[in-house]
């Protein structure tokens, strides 16, 4: 039975089953092979976890995109967070992900090791309390992520501009979904049928932010939720626009995700932020593709406020193809070190460091080819 | 990286609010949402509130949770994430 994979109930499984049906009957009424990207990594962990990528016709694939914030983070920015980790009376705060990811010789994680001030929280207002507990020390937190986490980390500059915490920093590493899929669809020669576009960075920009891909670029877009049931009902919808010849932008996630999105959260993140070219890992440089902190806040903008510290030169290990990975065009199999040198425990490039990157879900649930 | 888990308000004061998620209660901003009360379902990230759920959506969640049901622990079924 297909969806045993799924644990299902088992009145559950013929309602699965039937939509298993209907995305193979549309994909042999689409007459060709399919790629259909999911651009946001917790869809890549949840495809796997949930066994949907192994129900799906053979020549439907589903590749994994840029989509996970850690991993698209440049060798660069981590060298500079691991520099201002080690200057003295600082402490770096960061989320969880960020501290295996290796610099050029080294990772926070070793740094906190051998005595480094490097604190991981589960929010940017966790490091403002930080800050307020500590005056004494400088407090920065390692902005990292896109959409979705952006209007916080704006909300908590303005909080601490507004209460006057003088010792509190953001070193913004923020990125926008929207330029680097635009970047994808542009580069070749990737040939994308249709995006899964992200889930909850859709909650804030809103699925219009997606209108340009499907009007221009004529690639079919859904915005899904992160339920097995819900990608599949994206699938459905993808592969049904392929079907009736059209690209359009739809909302599958709808008890989240409005055309708009989120209007007070993209105001706080135009309030504190601006637009900038952004260096993703792999890719190189995305123009408009990055956030940096406005002039009105630049006292809390930690890439000013240590301007001037030594940074490690940016050395990545040329045999890890993290950045193929990231633009689609290459699987983890194809890569020397992966499950080799490269592990969960060991990384060596950042889609293995993060429980969201391709390369930590491939070794997770199908370590080898076929598995 | 980034998980966005349903939960309920609890309390209010001001731009902060008292949610429960699953019976864990933890502070958050609320001033990212329109016009947030005592009651409303809220998904949240990081700290943030990031968008308000309707009964009907809520309703559909817990529909859907009830389709997925897994035996699996950590498998999912246990909140939209990103």
């Amino acid at each position: 039975m297909k969806c045993a994979v799924l644990n299902l109930a088992r009145q559950d499984m013929v309602r699965m089953n039937k939509r298993i049906e209907q995305v193979y009957a549309l994909f042999a009424e689409a007459k060709q092979p399919l790629k259909f990207m999911e651009v946001c990594g917790t869809h890549t962990m949840a495809a796997f976890r949930s066994g949907l990528r192994s129900l799906l016709p053979e020549r439907l694939s589903l590749i994994s995109g840029p989509g996970c914030p850690v991993c698209v983070t440049a060798n660069d920015s981590i060298n500079k967070a691991i520099a201002i980790a080690g200057c003295p009376d600082t402490i770096v705060a960061t989320f969880g992900d960020m501290i295996k990811v290796p610099g050029s010789t080294t990772s926070l994680e070793r740094v906190r090791a051998q005595g480094g001030h490097v604190h991981v929280v589960y929010s940017p207002l966790d490091a403002l309390d930080l800050a307020r507990k500590n005056p004494d020390k400088r407090v920065v937190f390692l902005g990292v992520g896109f959409e979705t986490t952006v209007p916080g980390v704006a909300w908590t500059i303005k909080n601490s501009a507004e209460t006057g915490v003088a010792n509190f920093s953001v070193l913004c590493m923020h990125k926008t979904m929207p330029a680097a899929m635009a970047a994808l669809v542009s580069a070749g020669p990737i040939d994308i049928n249709g995006f899964l576009c992200p889930g909850h960075v859709s909650v804030v920009i809103g699925s219009n932010a997606y209108a340009f891909l499907a009007e221009k670029h004529k690639v079919p877009c859904v915005v899904a939720g992160f339920e097995p049931m819900d990608m599949v009902g994206a699938i459905e919808m993808l592969l049904r626009q392929i079907v009736e010849g059209r690209s359009s932008v739809e909302i599958e996630y709808s008890r989240s995700v409005t055309p708009e999105g989120n209007l007070a959260a993209q105001r706080i993140i135009q309030e504190v932020f601006e637009p900038c070219d952004a260096m993703w890992r792999g890719v190189g440089r995305i123009p408009g593709s990055g956030l940096k902190i406005r002039r009105e806040y630049a006292a809390f903008d930690a890439e000013l406020i240590f301007s001037d510290i030594a940074i490690e030169s940016d050395d990545e290990n040329p045999a890890c193809i993290c950045g193929k990975i990231l633009r689609g065009v290459k699987t983890p199999y194809d890569c020397a070190l992966f499950a080799r040198q490269c592990t969960p425990s060991e990384p060596v490039g950042a889609c293995m460091v993060s429980s969201e990157g391709t390369c930590a879900a491939y070794y997770a649930y199908a370590k080898k080819r076929g598995a | 990286m980034c998980l966005a888990v349903p939960a309920k308000i609890v309390s209010i004061d001001g731009e902060k609010a008292i949610i429960d998620t699953e019976g864990i209660r933890r502070e958050v901003v609320v001033s990212l949402i329109p016009d947030p009360k005592v009651g409303d379902h809220v998904i949240v990230h990081a700290g943030f509130a990031i968008q308000k759920w309707s009964e009907a959506d809520v309703a559909e969640f817990n529909g859907l949770m009830d389709e997925m049901r897994s035996v699996e622990p950590g498998a999912p079924g246990h909140g939209p994430h990103e």
